[in-house]
C-alpha cells in the first residue's frame, strides 16, 4: 500500500505506523496452520488405517501385500520427488524472476504429478477389476481412502498450477501471485511428504509380511 | 415420516417427493407456520422499511468481524431457542409417558410423541445445542472481542471469516430444511455405529445431520485457523504474548484444539458418508467393518470440543470478574498456563465416554486417572477467580451475577465429573439420566459466560447497555429454572432412568418429573423477560460511555462505543497487561490520537454468502441423492473460488480527514450506520 507514514510519529499511546503488516506473511502462517489441519486429516487415516489392517477386517479378501504393486511404489516415489524438485526449481526461477522458467519448472512438476496420478489410478483400476474394489471389505476401504485422499490433493495441486500458469502470464509477480505460489510449494511439499508416510506405511510395512 | 433413500428416484429429483413432507403431523406443520410467519414478518418489514438494501450491503456481504461476530451471534441465540424446545418436548413427553396406564396422544401408545419422532428431537437437541448454538456463540464473541483486545483492525483473514460464518448458517439452514421436508436423524446426535448405516437406518436423517455437521465442522476449522493468526501476527505494537488478555490466552488454546479435532471428526463423517453413498465397510456389521473404529475417532473429537467450548467460557469469566471487582486478575501465569493444561489433557481422555465398551481394567484405569487429573487446573481457575473477588470492590451488574452462577454450576458439574470419572462409579450410572444432568450444569456454565459476555459487551457493540431491571428478572428465573430442570435429573439417574427414554416404566417418579417439567415452566418466564429486556434496551437506548461499566481494563474499552467500523482511529501503543487501567492510574486514558493516517480497509463482497448458500443446495441435493444438483452446487463453488482468485480488488483508504470526521461522531461510523460507497483502491503493485 502506497501509504506515507512518514509524517505520523509513534508515541507512547498511538502508533500510526503500526497498520504496515506484511500480507504474505500472514497468508503463509494462515496456510501453515491449514496444512496442520490436513496433516490431521492424514493422522485420523492413517490411525484408522492401522486399526483396519488385520486379516479379520479383510474378510477374506486381500491384506496389502496383495493389494499393492512394490515396484510402482517406488517409481512413484521418484516421480513426485522429481516434481517437488521441478517445483522447487522453479521457485528458484522466480526468485531470480525468471518467468519462463518459472512457467517451465511447473509444467514439468504438472506432467510427473499427471504421471504419478496415472500409474496410481491404473493400479487401483486393476484391483478394482479383480473384484478387490473399496466396497470388498474393511481394509480395502481404508486402502483405497488413503491413496485417493492423496489422490485428491494431487488433483487440487494440479488444479492449482494451471490456474497460477494463467495469472503468472496476466498479473506477472503481484504480490497475490507470489504468496500463492509460494504457498503452493509448501502444499506440493506436503502431499509428497504424506506419499513418502503412504509408501514406507502401506507400502513397504504392508509388503514385507 | 421415514422417507427410504432404497425407495424410489428420479433422475431430476432424486428422492424427493411430496410424501417427504411431514403434513400429516400436527407439530411439525403448527412449527411450519410459525416459522413462515415469522419469516414474513421478517422480510415483509425489511421491504417495508426499505432496508433490503441495507441488509444486503452492510450485513449479508460484510466482512467486518464485529458484524459478522453478531450475526454469529443472532444465529446462536435462534437456535438456542429451537434446541430448549426440542428440550422442552422431550421433558414433556417423559412426563406424560411415565408408568403403564399413561395415556397416549396423538398416534402415541404413551405421551404426544411415537418413539420413532421423539428419537428425532433429542438428536436435533444434541446437533443444535453444540453446533448451531453454542458454537456459534462462541465464535461470535471471539470474532467480536479478540480483533478489539489486541488492537487489530479486523481478523488476519476477512475473507475467510465471513465463509467461515455462511458455512455454519448453511449448516443450521439443513437442519431447519430437515424439520419440514423429509426427518432428521434418529441416530443420536453422536451417530451411533452401526445404527446409522445405510441397512439399519436407510432414512434420510443421517444424511441431513451428517452434512449439517460436515458444513459447520468446516466452517469452525477456517475460524480457527482465522483467529489463530490473528492472535499471532495482527497483536498491536507492544502486546508482547504476556501482555495479551486472558480472554485471548484461552481463545488460542480453544482454536488450536478447534484446528487440530475438527480434521478428525471430518475424517470419521466422511468414511461414514463413503459407507452410506458408495457401500464401503468401515463402520458396518460385517466385512470387517469396526464401529469402535468410528467411536474412538468421534470423541478423540468429541472431548477436546467440550474443552473448546469450555475454555472460552473460563476466558470470558477472566474478563468479567475482575472488572467487576475493579481489581487486577489474580494469578494471570496460572490461568495462562491451566489454559494450556485444560487444552492438553482434553485431548488424552477421550475414552472415559466409554467405559463401559469393554477396553479392560488397564485402559479404563488410564483413562480414569487423565480424566481426574482435568480437575487440577480447571481448580487453579476457579481459586484464581475467587483470589480476584477476595477483598475486590465487587460490583453486582448482571454479567457479575452470570459469572458468579457460573463458578457456581462450576463446582456442581465438575465435582459430579470428578465422580463419573472413576469407571467404576461409571458403571452404575453409565448413560443415565445423572450423565445427562453433569454435562448440563458444565454445558450451563458456558451458557452463563455466554449470557454475561452477551450483556457486557453489548454496550461496546451497539453504544447502550441492555435494561439491567429485566436482566436481573432473567438471570433470576433462568437460574431458578436450571436448578429445577437438572437437580431432579441426577436423583432420577441414581432411581434407574437411562438417557434418550421416550417411556418412563415406574410411575413412582412422577413427583421429580413434575418438579422437572416446571422447570421448564420457569425457563419459558425467563424467556419471557429475555425478550423484554431486549425490547425495553431497543426502545430506550441509552447511550452508554466508551469505558461502559466505568472500571474497564483492557484495550476494546479504550475506542468508541458504539465501537467504530475500522476499530481504533489510531492503533493504540500496548504499554501493559491490562492497558486501559495501565492508562487509568497514569491519567492518560482521555488522551485522544493528535493525527491521523489514511486505514486501508477490505472492501465487502457477496463472494462467502454465495459460497455458503451453494454449500447449503449442495448438502439438500445430496441428501437427497440429486446427484445433477449436487455435482452443479460442487463446481459452482469451485469455479466461483478461481473467479475471485483473479479479483484483484485491494480493498479501500479511509482518508485522514474522513477519519477526523467519523471521530467527531461516532454514531456515524457504528456497525449499525450504512456507510457510504468509497473508492476502491484497484491497482496492483510489483513486487
Amino acid at each position: 500500500m502506497a501509504t506515507n507514514y512518514a509524517k505520523a510519529e509513534p508515541s507512547a499511546l498511538w502508533n500510526p505506523s503500526a497498520d504496515e503488516h506484511d500480507p504474505i506473511s500472514a497468508r503463509t502462517y494462515g496456510f501453515w496452520l491449514y496444512l496442520l489441519s490436513d496433516a490431521l486429516i492424514f493422522t485420523s487415516l492413517f490411525a484408522s488405517y492401522a486399526v483396519l489392517d488385520n486379516p479379520s477386517n479383510a474378510a477374506g479378501g486381500p491384506l496389502a501385500a496383495g493389494a499393492i504393486n512394490v515396484s510402482h511404489g517406488l517409481l512413484q516415489t521418484f516421480i513426485i520427488l522429481a516434481s517437488v524438485l521441478a517445483y522447487s526449481l522453479a521457485t528458484v526461477s522466480m526468485k531470480n524472476g525468471n518467468k519462463a522458467g518459472l512457467t517451465l519448472g511447473i509444467i514439468l512438476a504438472m506432467v510427473l504429478g499427471g504421471a504419478f496420478l496415472y500409474i496410481s489410478g491404473a493400479d487401483l483400476w486393476a484391483l478394482a477389476a479383480q473384484g478387490n474394489g473399496p466396497t470388498r471389505s474393511a481394509f480395502l476401504s481404508i486402502f483405497f481412502t488413503l491413496l485417493l485422499t492423496h489422490g485428491l490433493h494431487i488433483v487440487i495441486g494440479l488444479l492449482w498450477m494451471v490456474i497460477m500458469l494463467v495469472q503468472i502470464s496476466v498479473f506477472g509477480f503481484t504480490k497475490d501471485v507470489v504468496g500463492r505460489l509460494l504457498n503452493l510449494r509448501l502444499f506440493w511439499q506436503f502431499q509428497a511428504t504424506i506419499w513418502v508416510c503412504v509408501y514406507f506405511y502401506v507400502y513397504l510395512l504392508g509388503g514385507a509380511v | 415420516m421415514q422417507v427410504a433413500v432404497d425407495g424410489p428416484w428420479s433422475p431430476l429429483l432424486g428422492r424427493l417427493s411430496l410424501a417427504a413432507i411431514p403434513y400429516d403431523n400436527p407439530i411439525l406443520v403448527t412449527t411450519f407456520a410459525i416459522v413462515v410467519v415469522l419469516a414474513a414478518v421478517i422480510v415483509g418489514a425489511a421491504f417495508y422499511f426499505g432496508k433490503v438494501g441495507y441488509i444486503w450491503r452492510e450485513w449479508i456481504t460484510t466482512v467486518d468481524h464485529k458484524k459478522i461476530g453478531v450475526m454469529y451471534i443472532i444465529l446462536g441465540l435462534v437456535m438456542l431457542f429451537r434446541g430448549f424446545m426440542d428440550g422442552a418436548m422431550m421433558r414433556t413427553q417423559q412426563l406424560l409417558a411415565d408408568g403403564p396406564a399413561s395415556p397416549g396422544y396423538l398416534g402415541a401408545q404413551h405421551g404426544y410423541l411415537p418413539p420413532y419422532h421423539f428419537d428425532q428431537i433429542y438428536t436435533a437437541h444434541g446437533t443444535l445445542m453444540l453446533f448451531f448454538a453454542a458454537t456459534p456463540l462462541v465464535a461470535g464473541l471471539g470474532n467480536i472481542i479478540i480483533p478489539l483486545q489486541i488492537g487489530a483492525r479486523d481478523m488476519a483473514f476477512p475473507y475467510l471469516n465471513a465463509t467461515s460464518l455462511w458455512l455454519t448458517m448453511a449448516g443450521a439452514a439443513l437442519c431447519m430444511i430437515s424439520l419440514f421436508v423429509g426427518e432428521f436423524s434418529n441416530a443420536t446426535w453422536v451417530g451411533l455405529m452401526p445404527f446409522s448405516e445405510m441397512p439399519f437406518n436407510p432414512g434420510v436423517g443421517v444424511d441431513y445431520w451428517m452434512w449439517a455437521f460436515q458444513l459447520s465442522s468446516l466452517g469452525t476449522t477456517f475460524n480457527a485457523i482465522n483467529m489463530i493468526a490473528t492472535i499471532v501476527k495482527m497483536r498491536a505494537p507492544g502486546m508482547s504474548w504476556f501482555r495479551m488478555p486472558v480472554y485471548c490466552w484461552s481463545s488460542l488454546t480453544t482454536n488450536i484444539i478447534g484446528l487440530t479435532i475438527f480434521p478428525v471428526v471430518t475424517v470419521a463423517l466422511t468414511m461414514l458418508g463413503i459407507d452410506r453413498y458408495f457401500g464401503t465397510h468401515f463402520f458396518t456389521a460385517g466385512y470387517g467393518g469396526n464401529f469402535m473404529l468410528y467411536i474412538n475417532l468421534f470423541w478423540i473429537w468429541g472431548h477436546p470440543e467440550v474443552y473448546f467450548l469450555m475454555l472460552p467460557a473460563f476466558g470470558l469469566f477472566s474478563e468479567i470478574v475482575p472488572t467487576f471487582s475493579n481489581k487486577a486478575l489474580f494469578g494471570y501465569a496460572t490461568m495462562v498456563a491451566a489454559s494450556f493444561s485444560i487444552g492438553g489433557i482434553g485431548w488424552v481422555v477421550w475414552a472415559h465416554h466409554f467405559f463401559t465398551m469393554g477396553m479392560g481394567p488397564q485402559l479404563n484405569g488410564y483413562f480414569s486417572a487423565a480424566t481426574m487429573i482435568v480437575g487440577i487446573p480447571t481448580g487453579v481457575k476457579a481459586f484464581n477467580w475467587l483470589f480476584t473477588m477476595y477483598r475486590g470492590r465487587i460490583t453486582f451488574a448482571t454479567p457479575m451475577l452470570w459469572a458468579i452462577i457460573g463458578l457456581v454450576l462450576l463446582l456442581v458439574g465438575g465435582l459430579t465429573g470428578m465422580m463419573l470419572s472413576a469407571s467404576v462409579f461409571d458403571y452404575t450410572v453409565h448413560d443415565s439420566l445423572f450423565v445427562v444432568a453433569h454435562f448440563h450444569c458444565m454445558v450451563l456454565v458456558i451458557g452463563s459466560a455466554l449470557f454475561a459476555a452477551v450483556t457486557y459487551w453489548w454496550p461496546k457493540v451497539f453504544g447502550f447497555k441492555l435494561d439491567e431491571v429485566n436482566g436481573r428478572l432473567y438471570y433470576f428465573t433462568f437460574v431458578v429454572a436450571s436448578l429445577l430442570v437438572f437437580v431432579p435429573l441426577f436423583y432420577l439417574g441414581f432411581a434407574g432412568v437411562t438417557r434418550r427414554l421416550d417411556y418412563i416404566y415406574n410411575p413412582d417418579l412422577k413427583s421429580l418429573l413434575w418438579v422437572s417439567e416446571g422447570g421448564i415452566g420457569v425457563y419459558f418466564i425467563s424467556l419471557f423477560f429475555f425478550l423484554k429486556m431486549l425490547y425495553i434496551s431497543l426502545r430506550d437506548q441509552i447511550p452508554a460511555a466508551s469505558d461502559s461499566w466505568g472500571t474497564g481494563r483492557t484495550l476494546e474499552w479504550l475506542t468508541h462505543t458504539p465501537v467504530p467500523f475500522y476499530n481504533f482511529a489510531v492503533t493504540p501503543q500496548i504499554n501493559s497487561r491490562d492497558e486501559l487501567a495501565w492508562r487509568k492510574a497514569n491519567g492518560v486514558e482521555n488522551v485522544q490520537p493528535t493525527q491521523y493516517v489514511p486505514i486501508h480497509l477490505p472492501n465487502s463482497t457477496a463472494v462467502p454468502f454465495l459460497i455458503g448458500a451453494l454449500s447449503a443446495v449442495f448438502g439438500f441435493a445430496i441428501t437427497w441423492r440429486i446427484w445433477w444438483l449436487s455435482i452443479a452446487s460442487l463446481a459452482a463453488i469451485v469455479i466461483i473460488i478461481i473467479i475471485r482468485s483473479f479479483d484483484k480488488n485491494e480493498g479501500y483508504v479511509l482518508s485522514a480527514e474522513e477519519i477526523a470526521r467519523l471521530e467527531s461522531r461516532p454514531d456515524l461510523a457504528s456497525i449499525i450506520a450504512e456507510q457510504p460507497k468509497r473508492s476502491s483502491l484497484a491497482h496492483v503493485e510489483a513486487i
